[in-house]
């Protein structure tokens, strides 16, 4: 019997590039990302990747107005 | 543990942002919730999806994303503020096989050049249009917009937007799907996850229509502006969903590009000798050989002024000249200047004759023949007659003879009276194109081109009223009477 394979994934935020506007946290429907209260090199507050549990669906990644300020990985093994 | 990056940084955007002033290079330079940054990377993600970076033209706007040809790697064009779709336009007619998208924000394209888009959307230009609606103008610090809403606060519309003062918001998308010839047409909210992917599917098919050459395609994007509008940019999208979209509503108004074919236009050529062909040779006159002259008056670029009354002829005066410059080898430039009346305002044009290339085709200095038909245009037009030019004046309008400085020849003919006489005053000018001819003959011309003057001009002149036989024939004969009472004159 073929087993269904659960594709894993995870989110990474980029700090210096995150303006902090709370659109992923918004977005993410499992609700892994969060503003901390650190701030970067612009001066505000970034969007944190908390916990696992990545379903990697974009919505972070298209809602985010920034070019490359999140990044999501789809992990492929784990060697 | 490996991983592969399942969404990242567009690959249609360059990897830093030099062009961008400041140490910051990775982020662009937009407020944070920004719409324009998602729909940023809507665009840069097709382009670099489809493969067509090396042939897409992006024409950034006046606006926040004025500045868009930092982030694309692609070909950018900024234009002047509401002027993309006539640089589009201009882009995909001489470059075909180009990809071109204009990027255009509220006041953009829905105020300032309004005009130019709605007229490019009607051609069915062969590129596409992402328009970005906010509701507000950004940049400029929070006017209002030709579709900020109603009631809606703005800098300029303190009390809220009315109705009765300042119209209603305009709805582009409703307005553009009317017309023929728009292939595709949409509009889009950056809002939720759910709405952004279908503002992505969006972004792909107007792209995708572009380079299957269909036409024009045009997707509205319905987008936040947080700081303007005075809201947190987690609120943002409850704004465009609440407010905006009821007004705005979402959805495809016209999708005809199943049914379309690729647009097929006269294929641009820039074949120098062909261009050449078509622009010169292809012309009355242009084809045939003609005798050159050699008379040392065009050895040099000879400009000519002519000034009078409108109705005197004075336009077809200088065509006329014009053309015998060009039966005769020369290049010529005639250059009108009138009133808005047809008739009896004042009217002047400029006519240059070189072997060589004329630079300006403007004569205001330097004139080496002026021609007046009327005391106002004597007046005004002496001062430009050079050092040693010649002017030749209707003595049966300017009665005083004019004073010249040494060097200059003043010249009377009564142009007017000898025309009245021949049977129609409206010959006025052809009378006085036969008298430059005595002149010439006279002062300037050797005795073989002085022989070929006659012939000139009536090539001239049938050329100039093409069609007009029996007004060939009266100018002609005007223009011989002028001829032979000039030359009586000068003996």
């Amino acid at each position: 019997m073929s087993q269904v394979v659960k594709k894993k994934f995870r989110c990474h935020p980029e700090p210096n590039e995150c303006k902090g506007c709370g659109r992923c946290v918004n977005a993410c429907p499992k609700k892994l990302l969060k503003l901390g209260s650190a701030l970067n090199i612009m001066g505000v507050p970034y969007a944190e990747y908390v916990g696992d549990g990545c379903i990697g669906c974009g919505a972070c990644f298209y809602t985010c107005p920034e070019p490359g300020a999140i990044t999501v990985f789809e992990i492929t093994g784990e060697d | 543990m490996s991983e592969v990056v399942k969404f990242g940084r567009p690959k249609g955007f360059f990897e830093t942002f030099e062009r961008r002033p400041g140490s910051i290079k990775k982020n662009m330079s937009y407020c944070p919730g920004c719409g324009h940054g998602v729909l940023h990377k809507l665009i840069a993600e097709a382009i670099a999806d489809f493969g067509i970076q090396d042939k897409t033209t992006l024409i950034s706007p006046v606006g926040c994303s004025v500045f868009a040809y930092f982030y694309f790697d692609c070909f950018g064009l900024q234009v002047p503020h509401g002027r993309s779709a006539a640089a589009a336009t201009g882009l995909t007619r001489a470059n075909p096989e180009s990809i071109v998208i204009g990027y255009q924000g509220d006041g953009d394209l829905a105020a300032i050049g309004f005009n130019a888009f709605i007229q490019a959307a009607n051609r069915g230009e062969n590129y596409c249009v992402f328009f970005v609606n906010n509701a507000i103008y950004g940049m400029t610090g929070g006017q209002m917009a030709p579709t900020s809403l109603l009631g809606q606060k703005t800098t300029t519309s303190p009390y809220g937007r009315n109705a009765l003062t300042e119209g209603y918001p305009l709805k582009v998308c409703e307005m553009v799907s009317q017309l023929e010839a728009p292939v595709y047409v949409e509009r889009v909210a950056l809002t939720s996850p759910a709405n952004i992917l279908k503002a992505r599917k969006a972004v792909r098919k107007a792209i995708q229509i572009s380079m299957e050459k269909k036409g024009f395609a045009f997707v509205e994007v319905l987008s936040g502006c947080p700081v303007n509008l005075k809201l947190k940019p987690a609120d943002m999208d409850k704004f465009i969903e609440e407010n905006m979209t009821k007004y705005f509503p979402l959805g495809v108004f016209k999708d005809v590009a199943d049914e379309r074919e690729p647009v097929k236009r006269a294929v641009p050529v820039y074949d120098r000798e062909k261009v050449e062909e078509t622009l010169y040779r292809a012309m009355p006159g242009g084809n045939e050989a003609h005798e050159s002259l050699d008379s040392p008056l065009f050895d040099r670029e000879l400009r000519v002024k002519i000034g009078g009354f409108g109705g005197q002829g004075v336009l077809s005066l200088g065509l006329i000249l014009a053309a015998m410059g060009k039966y005769r080898n020369l290049n010529v430039s005639w250059l009108p200047s009138y009133g808005p009346e047809m008739r009896g305002g004042t009217a002047n044009c400029a006519v240059i004759l070189n072997k060589g290339a004329i630079g300006s085709p403007i004569v205001d200095s330097n004139c080496d023949l002026l021609v007046v038909l009327n005391r106002p245009s004597l007046d005004k037009y002496l001062p430009e007659l050079g050092e040693n030019g010649v002017l030749m004046y209707d003595s049966s309008t300017i009665k005083d003879a004019p004073k010249v400085k040494p060097g200059q020849k003043a010249i009377a003919i009564s142009a007017g009276d000898i025309a009245e006489e021949f049977g129609n005053l409206k010959c006025a000018n052809a009378v006085m194109l036969g008298a430059i001819g005595a002149m010439l003959t006279k002062y300037y011309l050797t005795p073989a081109d002085a022989a070929k003057f006659q012939e000139t001009a009536e090539a001239a002149i049938a050329e100039c009223f093409a069609g007009k036989d029996k007004i060939v024939k009266m100018n002609a004969e005007a223009c011989k009477l002028g001829f032979t009472k000039m030359q009586n004159a000068q003996s």
